[in-house]
């Protein structure tokens, strides 16, 4: 398989989530961007992996720790957007502006 | 063209048209489901791609536990149905989009030019058993670092999200 199928792959996939981050306002939809960019990175990962035939298999395994912190980040983020939703009444993130000067 | 390439087409086709969905649908609980259908692609490709132990975490931890927490978080903050309400004006998604897709033919550029001609051998999928001594003997320290950034974040969670 061409190593640059997958690599297109992902970066089609990096760069729809960077659109649904860019675009969208609702906190959880920009989570959800947030994990497609996180799941690009992987395919690039293993990609890799398996075209350099790593005998440590760095590709593989860095691609597990990147789903561990994005399993922590999402767990974070939606726990701060239940606290912004039961303060505020909104999720969107342009109505959110407590820490604009 | 070989049957894994064949197959890699279709995974990408189908994952690529669903996360187009997610970014895009009007309705958060069908974008949450896309979501789904994008991250079993991925798993597939994982699976093309010699890694079956990632794929299958991949099934487990995303599909099984991260897509049911957003789900959950959508219910949490009754999420209203409708473009106005959950997208940006049209002038912000006309430049999201310029940002995206240049970011795709810039991206798709550079990869075509450094490793355009070269190809992933095909090999034997990589053993569970491989991969779990690649974790505890060389990666260890890491592994642990990521362990307690988990409990970290658990406690983290349930500080803010609890009623005091």
């Amino acid at each position: 398989m061409p190593l640059l199928y997958p690599l297109v792959f992902a970066a089609f996939l990096f760069s729809a989530g960077v659109y649904g981050v860019l675009a969208r306002r609702n906190a959880v939809m920009v989570l959800m961007s947030v994990e497609l960019m996180l799941n690009a990175v992987n395919v690039n990962l293993v990609a890799f992996n398996a075209y350099l035939k790593d005998q440590l298999l760095a590709g593989q395994v860095f691609a597990l720790f990147v789903v561990a912190v994005a399993a922590a980040e999402v767990g974070i983020g939606l726990a701060i957007v239940l606290l912004i939703f039961r303060n505020r009444e909104t999720v969107n993130i342009d109505e959110v502006d407590l820490l604009r000067w | 063209m070989t049957g894994q390439e064949v197959a890699f087409l279709v995974l990408a086709v189908a994952g690529g048209f669903a996360g187009v969905l997610v970014v895009t649908s009007r309705n958060v609980v069908h974008a949450a489901l896309w979501l789904v259908v994008a991250l079993a692609s991925i798993a597939g490709v994982y699976l093309l791609l010699a890694a079956p132990f990632v794929a299958f975490v991949q099934v487990i931890i995303y599909v099984g536990a991260i897509v049911v927490l957003i789900l959950f978080g959508i219910m949490l903050t009754r999420v209203p149905v409708g473009r106005r309400v959950f997208d940006n004006t049209l002038r912000a998604r006309i430049g999201a989009l310029v940002v995206g897709g240049g970011m795709f033919a810039m991206l798709t550029w550079f990869m075509a030019d450094a490793w355009g001609g070269k190809r992933i051998a095909s090999q034997a999928a990589t053993t569970t058993d491989a991969l779990g001594i690649a974790i505890f003997k060389n990666y260890v320290l890491p592994f642990e670092a990521v362990s307690v950034l988990l409990l970290a974040a658990l406690i983290g969670a349930i500080v803010l999200a609890r009623r005091d």
